[in-house]
Parts: structure tokens; C-alpha cells; sequence
């Protein structure tokens, strides 16, 4: 079947099989890579994109059930070669070590971020709690959310500071 | 990689159309709601439908809101509107404290409250909700639409009423002015099926329940509930006593099974003791104790 997805606000056409998963169109038909397949099973939520807006795990989601609708991935988190504030903040407060889960952190807390710029550390607690880190104990990711809610620009002059 | 079997795929526009497209396609076509069942499902080959009705476009049935003295809530309405809801909010906080803890805050973006209800896993627990409350659920065919008592809605574990050319389209909870209602669930970890789950409503008067619904969820209880235990409560004073009493017979008439999430005097345990919570909070709720 044709699908038209419009991913990172460009529009995309390809040809695919029903069965195809969304992870697999934005990784292999794509060649998106940042949005990293995981569990396949939805629960790790490395595979986290925006649906329309909304955050949800690519390898639960048939590239179909996107057709015609908007996805945006962790490629279009930065603007320019800016890092988004979150993503400054996952590196100022050491939010990452394998890296594996970040794609799918970052796409969460920026759509908490962008719902509620202030959330405390229980919202943000549960807003990941479908997506699994294995490395970091969560500790560190928390306070990057709350780093990136502290700092929500990223203005070299705040980076130094 | 897990991948599905090959399938045909269809977008129904309308209710109307995934019905027809149902009736074409046959008995080996399935709708596909949020998918966060269906699909895990078909990637380890447990389900291979011929044919998948994609009904995510019917935002027709997305909505919950206040209809008389019901609230009618649309099978395509997502977990997460449920959660958020102020309707629910306001009548049942039932439904916040179930959500709250089914799955994670992702799958609850895509999961729907008609999809769970189809999927009739024994351990899902708006089935439990629903039934505590005993909602009607209707389904809807193209000879037109049929109400269906939660209570009569499952047949078994993955198995209910709708038939091969139907779609759930809506449940409808009658509201209870002043009642009160909680929901309890015991999970080995954060967003898991439950280990045994029970939810309560108490609705007072003169200090007395003129009214109590008991739900249960993944311990084998007859219809999500246990009517004996009701009938124990209905027109008494809730004390603690009766509430222990009402417990322990939920505890008895379950029939849980031994599994990876524990043995069955385990879970006969967690009833009783989670029917209490329960029903003890639905009860300060209703007098306005506890907010």
C-alpha cells in the first residue's frame, strides 16, 4: 500500500506492506535512525515518537495507521545545530551513559515539557515510566527534565554558566 | 524482528463502513483500535487475522460526556482521556485510579476503552471498573444497535458477545449522585497486569448503602464481580464488620488461578484485602471524608 506520512514536517511517500512498523518505515525506509527499536514489545520505549503530537511507541504503531498523519522523531529535536534545552540538559546533568533509551526520553519529556514547563519529580517520574533505562537509575534523567525546565533555552551565555 | 503475518488492510471512515468492511471481509478480520494488544499479539503469531479494520479515524466515538443520568463514553476514547477526564473525575474517581495504573502513560496514549473491553483479557481492568459499576455497553451491527449489561459482556477470558459484524461503540455508566468509589490493584511492577485488582462503589442514604458495586479483575470472579457479596451489603450500614464479611466472601467465591504472579491462597488473600481497601474508601469518599 501508498503511504504519505509527513515526518519532521517533511512529507514522505513510500510504498510498504501493511505489516510494516512504524520504527522500521522511519529506520530502514528513512533511514532515521535515531529512533532506536528496542523491546518490540511496548514496553521499553526506545522507540518513542510524536504521533500527531502525542508520544507513542513506533514498534506498536503500523506505518499504515500514519498514513496521512504527522510523526516527528528525535532528528527534529534540535533546530539549526541548537540542541533543544532538553537535550542540553541530558548532557549538562549526565542523563544518558549507553544512550540506548535517550531517543525515546528525550520525545517524552519534551512533550511533558511542552504540556506542563514545570513539572515536579513525580510528574516526571511517571511521564517515563514506559520508557526503561537500564543504565542510569533514572536519577540523572530526572534531573535533566528538571534541568531542561530550569534552563528552557539554550543560549550559550546559560550553557557556560 | 517480530514482524506480523501478512494481512489485508482497511480504514473504515464511519461505523457504518467498519461494519460493512466486517460483513466483506469475513470472520478472520479483526478491528484495530489503539493496537497495543492486537498488535503484540500478531507480531508473536497468537493472532494472524486475514484482514485488519483500522477504526482509529472514527473520531465519532472519542468522547465522554453527560447524557441524562448517564455518562456515555465512546469505545475509541483513549486511556488517557479517560485519566483526564473531568467528568469522570467528578462522578467516579474510580476510573482515574484505574487508569493510573494500567500500563504506562505511552501505551495509555494509544490503548482505547473499547479495545480493552474487546480484548477481554481476564486480568484488564476497566473490566473490572465497568462491571463494579455495571455499566451497559452497546454494540452496534448493521440491523442496528443492542445494549449489552458489562455483566453479561464477557464469556470468558479473550472472549465476548460482539460477534463477527459487530463494533462496541460506546459504554454508558448510570451516575450515582454522591457516591463514592476507589479502585486497588496489586502489580509485580509499575504498569503490569495485575495480580488481583478490585474496584468499589458505596451510594449512601440516611447512612446506609442503598446501593454497592463490587468489581474484580484477574482472579477468575464470575462476571468482574461478586453479586453475593453486593447482595450482602445493600441497604446495611457499612461497618467495619460488614465490610470484612462482604471481603471475605468475594474471597471465597473468586477462582484465581496459580500463575507466574502467584498461588491462589496468595491471591485469595489480595482480594480480601483489597475488597476492603476498596470498599472502605468508596465508603469515606461517599460520606466526603476523604476527597
Amino acid at each position: 500500500m501508498q503511504v504519505t506520512i509527513t515526518v519532521n514536517g517533511t512529507e514522505t511517500r513510500a510504498e510498504v506492506e501493511p505489516r510494516l512498523l512504524l520504527v522500521h518505515y522511519l529506520r530502514n525506509v528513512l533511514g532515521l535512525r535515531g529512533t532506536h527499536w528496542g523491546c518490540d514489545t511496548s514496553n521499553c520505549g526506545a522507540c518513542t515518537v510524536w504521533l500527531d503530537g502525542v508520544p507513542v511507541k513506533s514498534c506498536t504503531t503500523l506505518a499504515a495507521q500514519a498514513d496521512g498523519h504527522a510523526v516527528r522523531t528525535v532528528e527534529d529535536l534540535d533546530s539549526g545545530g541548537e540542541l533543544d534545552p532538553l537535550q542540553q540538559a541530558f548532557m549538562e546533568e549526565h542523563g544518558l551513559q549507553c544512550g540506548f533509551c535517550t531517543p525515546g526520553m528525550l520525545m517524552t519529556l519534551r512533550a511533558l515539557l511542552d504540556r506542563d514547563p514545570d513539572p515536579d519529580e513525580a510528574t516526571i517520574r511517571e511521564a517515563i515510566s514506559g520508557n526503561l533505562c537500564r543504565c542510569t537509575g533514572y536519577e540523572n534523567i530526572v534531573r535533566a527534565a528538571r534541568h531542561a525546565a530550569a534552563h528552557p533555552t539554550t543560549a550559550p551565555e546559560e550553557i557556560s554558566a | 524482528m517480530q514482524t506480523p503475518a501478512t494481512f489485508h488492510y482497511e480504514r473504515a471512515g464511519s461505523v457504518e463502513e467498519a461494519i460493512s468492511l466486517l460483513e466483506r471481509h469475513g470472520p478472520e478480520t479483526r478491528l484495530l483500535a489503539g493496537g497495543h494488544s492486537l498488535l503484540p499479539m500478531m507480531k508473536i503469531r497468537l493472532a494472524s487475522p486475514g484482514t485488519l479494520v483500522d477504526i482509529n479515524g472514527l473520531a465519532e466515538l472519542d468522547y465522554i460526556r453527560l447524557e441524562g443520568d448517564e455518562i456515555a463514553i465512546g469505545a475509541l476514547t483513549r486511556h488517557t482521556g479517560v485519566l483526564d477526564s473531568a467528568v469522570l473525575a467528578e462522578h467516579y474517581r474510580i476510573f482515574a485510579e484505574a487508569e493510573r495504573v494500567i500500563a504506562d502513560p505511552l501505551v495509555r496514549n494509544r490503548g482505547t476503552v473499547g479495545g480493552s473491553l474487546c480484548q477481554a483479557d481476564p486480568a484488564e481492568d476497566l473490566s473490572a471498573v465497568f462491571s463494579a459499576l455495571r455499566a451497559d455497553l452497546v454494540v452496534a451491527s448493521a440491523s442496528g444497535r443492542r445494549s449489552v449489561p458489562v455483566r453479561e459482556f464477557h464469556l470468558g477470558p479473550y472472549e465476548t458477545v460482539v460477534g463477527e459484524n459487530e463494533i462496541l461503540i460506546e459504554a454508558r455508566v448510570p451516575v450515582r449522585p454522591g457516591a463514592g468509589s476507589a479502585y486497588e490493584k496489586v502489580e509485580r511492577r509499575a504498569g503490569d497486569w495485575a495480580v488481583a485488582a478490585t474496584g468499589a462503589f458505596v451510594q449512601l442514604r440516611d447512612g446506609l448503602a442503598v446501593d454497592v458495586g463490587i468489581g474484580l479483575s484477574a482472579v477468575g470472579a464470575d462476571h468482574h464481580s461478586c453479586a453475593e457479596a453486593e447482595e450482602q451489603l445493600r441497604g446495611r450500614e457499612l461497618t467495619p464488620d460488614a465490610i470484612a464479611a462482604a471481603a471475605a466472601t468475594c474471597r471465597d467465591r473468586c477462582h484465581p488461578t496459580a500463575d507466574q504472579r502467584g498461588p491462589v491462597d496468595y491471591k485469595r488473600h489480595l482480594v480480601e484485602v483489597l475488597v476492603t481497601r476498596a470498599l472502605t474508601r468508596a465508603l469515606e469518599r461517599a460520606r466526603g471524608e476523604e476527597a
